[in-house]
């Protein structure tokens, strides 16, 4: 059985009558051991997807209007305010984008992690664990960096932190949103580098969110493409980065730039990502679909396994 | 061939630092530390480097919104570093900028014809009011907005938008030089093409010199005919920008390219993972700046002697004793 499983999962936004609805039938599947990228740009629902699996967006204005997640074997709808707090932390970890606004600032970076660890590990809650946790995320000299607070760390140093909390539970599962998109390439090269060999010593999955198709090809197993809320589709990475069939995907991977490539003129997607709300009816890709038919923008087209493993939502891949 | 359109000399921006109240001792920020280049007409240069490395400041030495510490800033064979504010102001009209972010870098109380009108104005470029709106409706369309949008204030547009509005408010005094400080990397990547692809146009209608600031090496090295990478203050390598992709001569460039995801899954490169931070600018490393970090050091050379950029191959210059 899969650790996580998602399924039909519908997230809205706002009272009843007048939600938006920011995730629209999102399922995904992932194995342990193994990595998804969850692929999209600003506005396509990852993020929404991934705080749903601890259940962490603030409900209301969110809420879960349909679908299932089943996470190790509980489902996450169902589980009392206890449970919950038991699964955050110690079945499922978090790192944001934006370390320096996820740390507490006025705290010693050591005792945060103690925090984690007296919640979820109480006999290791001594600050020898908290050195190991360091050392096991590259901090140099970690006994030094103990009583550092946030603001006196770089924000490499400040994201090693983060990894080092979410993994102070030791979960089985690391949710990782962005989690380079703020430093440098020589710095997020360190710390890809780190999370596969830390996949590599537990075995957790990573569900990785980014917008950044190179990530996808050095650190997915899978890939599942959101836009306008859905996915669009999703594969294994070799397959997607190499047979792209959805229109919007293969139109990402041609206006990304190669280094070293040729191309005179880099292939640009018309129009600008749909807003939240404003989502256009039937295929939500249509206005800035180079291959778009009038039907297109009749009625939604299903995600369907066009070939074995490979799923599109379009019924025109094939033109 | 007659003299490049910007020469930068031996260019300094150094920002004091201090630390107490009363202490006199002051210490140094050497943002920019003696940096020389030339841009052609025409041309573009790329400039990459880390955070912090200097690149935003160089940029904004450029076009005067922070004054130089000394070095020249030659453009069209004029010192600009030596101009005062009124000289400075007409000699503007040669060269702009655009800057990353915008959504902090457009007036939200003004609309879109007050953005750009306003550079109009400030240099007596339109003789009467019909022609100043004609001059808005033509710029518009030169970044492909709809003339109709003049109207309109800024938050009633997406990122790309913006970042349309802000080009054609540069171009609106027909600018020689446009400094792009990361003019893309604020916007989505199916926008980013686009944005792109318009500097590229309106390089070719009309002939703009850019110096392009970007993290980006892949956006660098599709944009620009020669790249400078910066670190610490300083340029450590400048080549025409397919050979230091291909065949980078200074560790630290090395590195950094080797860093950039790729997406070919194929192709198993041999990655550089440089170790620590960029060192603090305040208190940089002796000798050769990138030495703690480089995989190729070795001491006591590095760590003493700092080694000057020189020319390994023509055009292309490197500043590493090894290279």
């Amino acid at each position: 059985m899969a650790l996580l499983e998602i399924k039909e999962l519908q997230v809205e936004f706002g009272s009843p009558e007048s939600a938006l609805r920011a995730v629209d039938g999102v399922s995904l599947n992932l194995e342990k051991g193994q990595t998804l990228c969850l692929v999209g740009e600003s506005g396509s629902g990852k993020t929404v997807t991934a705080l749903s699996i601890a259940r962490l967006l603030p409900e209301p204005p969110a809420r879960y209007a349909g679908g299932q997640i089943l996470l190790d074997g509980m489902d996450v709808f169902r589980l009392k305010p206890k449970e919950l707090r038991r699964l955050r932390g110690a079945v499922v970890g978090y790192v944001f984008q934006e370390p320096s606004a996820s740390l507490n600032p006025v705290m010693r970076v050591g005792n945060q992690i103690k925090e984690v660890l007296a919640l979820h590990r109480p006999a290791r809650a001594n600050n020898a664990e908290v050195v190991r946790l360091l050392q096991s995320v590259g901090i140099p000299a970690p006994e030094s960096r103990l009583k550092d607070y946030p603001f006196q760390m770089s924000g490499g140093m400040q994201q090693r932190v983060m990894m080092a909390m979410a993994l102070a539970a030791e979960p089985k599962l690391l949710v990782a949103d962005e989690p380079t998109t703020a430093l440098d390439v020589t710095i997020q090269a360190q710390l890809l580098e780190l999370l596969r060999d830390l996949q590599q010593r537990s075995g957790m999955a990573i569900l990785l969110i980014t917008h950044n198709l190179g990530i996808v090809s050095t650190m997915a197993d899978h890939v599942a493409v959101m836009y306008a809320g859905q996915i669009v589709e999703s594969t294994s990475a070799a397959e997607l980065l190499k047979h792209p069939l959805h229109p919007y995907t293969k139109a990402l991977i041609a206006s990304v730039p190669r280094l070293g490539g040729n191309a005179e003129k880099l292939v640009a997607i018309p129009g600008s990502v749909p807003r939240l709300g404003a989502f256009p009816s039937g295929c939500r890709f249509a206005p800035r679909c180079p291959i778009a038919r009038p039907e297109c923008s009749e009625s939604v087209p299903a995600l369907l396994e066009v070939e074995p493993r490979h799923f599109v939502r379009c019924p025109f891949w094939q033109s | 061939m007659n003299a490049p359109l910007l020469q930068v000399q031996n260019l300094r921006v150094h920002f004091p630092v201090r630390h107490g109240l009363f202490t006199r001792t002051r210490e140094w920020v050497k943002a920019v530390d003696d940096v020389s280049f030339d841009i052609a007409a025409g041309e573009t240069v790329g400039l990459v480097g880390e955070s912090g490395c200097g690149k935003t400041t160089l940029g904004r030495a450029i076009v005067q919104l922070v004054r130089p510490t000394s070095g020249a800033v030659m453009f069209q064979g004029q010192d600009l570093a030596t101009l005062n504010a009124s000289e400075l102001r007409s000699r503007r009209r040669g060269f702009q900028i655009i800057f990353q972010d915008p959504y902090a870098s457009l007036n939200p109380r003004f609309t879109v014809a007050d953005i750009i009108g306003e550079a109009l104005d400030i240099h007596h470029l339109c003789e009467n009011s019909a022609a100043r709106r004609a001059r808005i409706h033509e710029l518009l369309e030169s970044v492909g907005l709809d003339p109709a949008y003049e109207s309109r204030y800024p938050h009633e547009f997406s990122g790309g938008q913006r970042q349309r509005i802000g080009i054609a408010r540069a171009l609106a005094v027909e600018p020689k030089l446009l400094v792009c400080d990361e003019p893309v990397s604020a916007l989505d990547v199916s926008v980013q093409a686009q944005i792109v692809n318009l500097l590229a146009d309106l390089q070719q209608r009309r002939g703009i010199a850019y110096l392009f600031i970007a993290h980006d090496l892949a956006v660098v090295e599709h944009i620009s005919r020669r790249i400078l990478v910066m670190y610490l203050g300083k340029i450590v390598e400048a080549a025409p920008a397919k050979e230091l992709i291909r065949s980078p001569r200074h560790p630290y460039t090395q590195a950094l390219i080797s860093a950039v995801p790729q997406m070919d899954a194929d192709s198993k490169r041999t990655r550089v993972i440089l170790p620590g931070d960029v060192p603090s600018p305040i208190h940089p490393p002796s000798g050769c700046p990138f030495h703690p970090r480089c995989p190729i050091a070795q001491f006591p050379r590095c760590k003493v002697e700092p080694p000057a950029l020189r020319e390994i191959t023509p055009g292309h210059t490197a500043a590493c004793h090894f290279a």
